[in-house]
């Protein structure tokens, strides 16, 4: 069974959030290796390792470093995304509140290779706990000299400031993010110009997530043969997957790149109470869903693309035989309604629409044209929008589609078979959500 | 409650984290200080920020009513989040809000009359693995059903403090927004308290049985393959 705990390894020792604790069990050391090299040589190391982008998108987080700038005499920022939002996803939170220095000891070294001497962690603001132990351990990192001025006589100088945000899954869009941080609405930029040249206060940025961060000591501790020696050959190294919903113990597994769902049922204890897999997204909400005609998908980027989906954040929602489509369809499409930030009209009023048609459809006052009415809006907002919570939102409605359809189909002719009464057909308990909204707005202003 | 003096050098602490020249970027901290001195960010809290960082009162509110953190009426001592998204809702979250909305008689940002506890539902709380989830003032109550939920909203409406899965013992809204503006939290037990459970730790079980000894990252010296070879010697580190 293949389980290879790296960035997690540390996280069932008592006290780890203490840097007395945390320097006992390896840590921090990857920073004198670091600043022996020196900062080119790190950026070669990540790019030869093949480590790529953990928090969704799987750009190769070497070649976003090099983009940088160099001598340009600007200031460089590394900005942290743990705005860790997207529904299935939950590796960031545990992680960032077990073993934040493994996070603070990879923001040193990525600052150090891209030259900045600026880093800011986007802190997701409901993450309370997390905020707490990430403030004391940036208050050690800089009594013990990691942090501050020439950081172990290495020259090099660093400030690090925790900013918790206020709710608000866009800005974990990282153009989103970056005006959320200069204090404005979260709203994505048009790009180019690339956060690589012009992000944070204009300046060249990097942006990376919480657990690409997170494994770049490792790289430096133990080299790019062993990063390698595990995942496959186009998406090299361990990753956290996160299972959630209808297995027998949900949790998360960190596994070589291109582990399967199987493989990973095998260890979670399967489907809770021996039923039978109906759907689940390979990472998170944004992707489309898949099938049990997909447990043996290597879960690496390519391998889930060539799949018709997206590996995302490795967060598997697991749905058993029990659950309706329709009413997930629709609660995941009222999530990116309240979500959506309203800049772009397709998003905005798209997600909105595609709420109404789904919720009739499930009351049973639908009728069949508004399938492909569906379809057309998905189309219509499908890459029309700055950026990717528009793709996102027509995940669920897409895959669900093209692997239910007769369970849309079922809901449009209900209207027939009930006489055109507004009965709901559903409240199965078993299905998420229990109520169609009848309003669209019961849900709104959550987050 | 009100914006005294004390907030005000409490704000420019905040900004004197950020650039010289970049203070806007100290707004959403500021309105968290500001939610924590009067219970929610009201027009005078809008003003507030916008004096001290040089910004209109349209700029402050465009961004206070961007995000849902930001409370426009009094929240209650206790505000109590339901995650209703999928992962929460497949195992019972739906049931587990609809119980306290109707034991309290409130709805999704509503609070009870006698200012005690805001009840919303909130999307996705990074806690899927834990579901169905809670929060109260942001700190985790998890693998909640709606028999719990209610016990733990009924001790808060006792007075009582229920201890949280997750995260430090329940303190004020007051108390976490100011922690949410950057400050430190002054209990130590807080900081000593949990932060995972289970399911966090549910793959480095699978690690053990399987062989790996857990003294290094799996692969390193002497802690190889796991489910392969059992590792015998310990990491040197």
């Amino acid at each position: 069974m293949p389980v290879t705990p790296v960035l997690t390894w540390r996280w069932n020792h008592p006290g780890v959030w203490s840097i007395d604790t945390y320097q006992r069990l390896d840590g921090y050391r990857s920073l004198r290796t670091a600043f022996e090299l020196g900062p080119d040589a790190i950026i070669k190391m990540v790019k030869d390792s093949g480590l790529r982008g953990r928090g969704g998108a799987g750009f190769p987080t070497g070649m976003k470093w090099s983009f940088i700038p160099q001598g340009d005499g600007k200031p460089h920022y590394l900005v942290i995304n743990a705005d860790e939002g997207e529904p299935g996803t939950c590796k960031d939170a545990p992680l960032m509140m077990t073993d934040p220095h493994s996070l603070i000891e990879g923001i040193i070294v990525a600052a150090y290779a891209v030259r900045a001497n600026r880093a800011f962690v986007y802190l997701r603001g409901e993450l309370i706990h997390a905020a707490r132990r990430l403030r004391q351990a940036t208050a050690e990192a800089y009594r013990a000299g990691y942090l501050g001025r020439d950081i172990l006589g290495s020259g090099f100088d660093l400030d690090l400031v925790i900013h918790s945000g206020a709710g608000a899954y866009i800005c974990g869009e990282e153009t989103a993010l970056l005006d959320s941080l200069e204090g404005r609405r979260g709203q994505p930029r048009l790009r180019p110009p690339f956060p690589a040249t012009h992000g944070l206060y204009n300046a060249p940025t990097v942006v990376n997530n919480v657990e690409t961060i997170a494994t770049v000591p490792f790289i430096v501790n133990n080299g790019v043969e062993w990063f390698r020696s595990m995942g496959t050959e186009k998406s090299p190294g361990p990753k956290i997957y996160s299972l959630s919903g209808h297995v027998a113990r949900p949790g998360q597994y960190e596994a070589p790149m291109g582990t399967t769902l199987r493989e990973l049922l095998e260890m979670a204890g399967g489907i809770r109470g021996g039923r039978r897999l109906k759907a689940w997204t390979p990472g998170g909400s944004s992707t489309p869903m898949l099938t049990a005609e997909h447990l043996d998908v290597p879960l690496d980027f390519d391998s889930v693309m060539a799949a018709g989906s997206l590996l995302g954040t490795a967060a598997l929602m697991i749905m058993d035989d029990t659950v309706e489509i329709l009413p997930v369809v629709r609660r995941l499409t009222q999530f990116y309604q309240h979500e959506s930030c309203g800049k772009c009209t397709p998003c905005r009023e798209g997600t909105s629409w595609m709420v109404k048609i789904l919720s009739r459809l499930e009351r049973g006052q639908g009728d069949a044209s508004d399938i492909d009415t569906l379809t057309d809006a998905c189309d219509n907002i499908f890459g029309r929008a700055f950026c990717a919570l528009a793709d996102g939102a027509v995940s669920p409605i897409v895959s669900g589609i093209k692997y239910f359809r007769d369970e849309f189909t079922a809901a449009a002719t209900a209207r027939a078979q009930n006489n055109g009464s507004s009965a709901t057909t559903t409240g199965n308990g078993a299905a998420a959500g229990g109520a169609p909204a009848a309003t669209p707005g019961a849900y709104a202003g959550a987050h | 409650m009100a914006l005294t003096e004390e907030t005000r050098a409490a704000a420019r602490e905040i900004i004197a984290r950020y650039p010289a020249g970049r203070e806007r970027s100290a707004l959403l901290p500021m309105l968290h200080l500001v939610q924590s001195a009067e219970g929610c960010v009201t027009s005078e809290g809008v003003e507030f920020c916008a004096e001290e960082l040089g910004l209109t009162a349209a700029e402050v509110s465009a961004v206070a009513t961007f995000y849902t953190m930001y409370k426009r009426r009094p929240v209650g001592d206790w505000l109590v989040s339901v995650c209703t998204n999928l992962s929460c809702s497949l195992r019972g979250g739906e049931e587990v809000y609809r119980r306290l909305s109707e034991r309290l008689g409130v709805g999704h940002d509503e609070t009870t009359p006698d200012g005690k506890i805001t009840l919303e539902h909130a999307e996705c709380l990074a806690a899927c693995d834990y579901a169905p989830v809670m929060t109260v003032n942001y700190e985790f109550f998890d693998g909640v059903d709606p028999d719990t939920a209610e016990g733990i909203v009924e001790a808060l409406r006792a007075g009582e403090r229920p201890t949280p899965t997750r995260g430090g013992p329940l303190c004020t809204f007051a108390e976490a927004s100011r922690q949410l503006a950057g400050f430190a939290d002054p209990r130590p037990q807080a900081l000593a308290a949990t932060g995972y459970g289970d399911p966090s730790v549910a793959g480095l079980r699978v690690a053990e049985q399987a062989g790996w000894d857990g003294s290094g990252p799996y692969g390193t010296t002497g802690n190889g393959a796991a489910g392969t070879s059992a590792a015998t010697t310990t990491k040197g580190a």
